[in-house]
């Protein structure tokens, strides 16, 4: 039999088939940009343990009700006013220069009332059972804002950039110099600023 | 005559499509690669409030929680908010059983610093966010992060 060159295959159909690959693709893809407010749980509840006694001046009394109204140390506040107000308490550094625990890198009124130090320092947050989630994550976001921006202070005070900006890179993997030194330094940022945010149980009204 | 040749002639070529399955092909493996397969079936409303101090979430360690009011795909007769783990419905009591099934589908070296994301619908109730919470606290996973969108969360 004579050679007979194989007829070519008509590929123009090509694209449509790739085309309705296509389409299945970008219909099914969900591109996942999962974010979010990161918190630490405590330790299982220990009986043994007797909680240890905290001054009512260290304590940032945070309540919000079932109509998600705000009642912080006692005063009814608005939600915008929050941020600057736990800023205030933990940035207060009560205790007097030359004591032990003096705040030397504390901006505040140094009100001998409100907190000592950082350190010593805890927000406490707790809700009614019946409060929004939404108005919950909201009074999270700005105490954690508050955090942020005094670790953001801080860090510029020291290292000239900031805590925020250094840990969103480090987390995303595209910091752009040392990053074991970067960590070493976001420690140093969380040592002065130590993120003490305890919740109570909801009250069920 | 000539005159009308001459007109012709000088049309524009069709354009070459040669290179078009090339092009869709690029396209068609992007998204291929960029395509996660949803794996859990949602059973609950989920819209998530905004937030703006957020951080990024390390997908490969976390395993989710889903809570919200029951959605079209629920079949049971519930009609206040209920917690989803993996394709099930759970009772809150069962939740710390449940999410440590879930963390042994993880890879083993990172099931001891396993992620709990949290997606809760805006609508639920922080009594509920609590008893969750507490039963993680029982599971010994402490670390949380409750998935917002991002954007203004005071008004």
């Amino acid at each position: 039999m004579a050679k007979r060159s194989a007829p070519e295959i008509n590929a123009g159909s090509m694209a449509d088939i790739a085309f309705l690959l296509l389409i299945f693709f970008l219909v099914t893809t969900t591109i996942d940009k999962d974010k979010g407010l990161v918190r630490q749980l405590p330790p299982p509840l220990d009986e043994e343990i007797i909680p240890p006694i905290i001054k009512q001046k260290n304590l940032f009394v945070v309540l919000v009700n079932s109509n998600n109204d705000l009642l912080v140390e006692d005063e009814p506040m608005e939600l915008k006013d929050l941020r600057q107000a736990a800023k205030d308490f933990l940035d207060n550094g009560g205790i007097p220069a030359g004591q032990e625990g003096h705040c030397n890198y504390c901006q505040g009124a140094r009100s001998p009332s409100s907190s000592d130090n950082p350190d010593k320092a805890i927000i406490s947050m707790s809700s009614a059972r019946k409060t929004d989630y939404t108005t919950y994550i909201a009074v999270q976001n700005e105490l954690g804002a508050a955090y942020n921006e005094l670790r953001d202070r801080e860090s510029q005070r020291l290292f000239g950039w900031k805590y925020t900006e250094v840990k969103a890179a480090i987390d995303a993997g595209n910091y752009e110099g040392n990053e074991e030194k970067a960590k070493e330094k976001l420690k140093q940022v969380r040592a002065l600023i130590p993120f003490k945010l305890s919740e109570a149980e909801p009250k069920s009204n | 005559m000539s005159k009308f040749k001459k007109k012709k002639g000088g049309e524009l070529p069709p354009v070459n499509t040669a290179s078009l399955p090339d092009i869709v092909f690029m396209l068609l493996f992007f998204f291929m690669v960029a395509t996660v397969l949803r794996k859990n079936d949602l059973k609950v409303l989920n819209q998530l409030p905004p937030a703006d101090q957020i951080e990024k979430l390390d997908k490969s360690r976390t395993v989710f929680i889903y809570i919200g009011k029951p959605g079209p795909n629920y079949k049971g007769k519930a009609r206040e908010a209920i917690v989803q783990i993996g394709d099930r419905i759970v009772d809150v009591s069962e939740v710390k059983t449940a999410i440590l099934q879930e963390v042994t589908k993880l890879r083993e070296e990172l099931q001891s610093s396993a992620i709990v994301a949290l997606k809760i619908d805006q609508d639920a109730e922080a009594g509920l966010v609590y008893d969750v919470k507490q039963e993680l606290r029982e599971a010994n996973l402490p670390k949380i992060i409750f998935i917002t969108t991002a954007g203004e969360s005071v008004e």
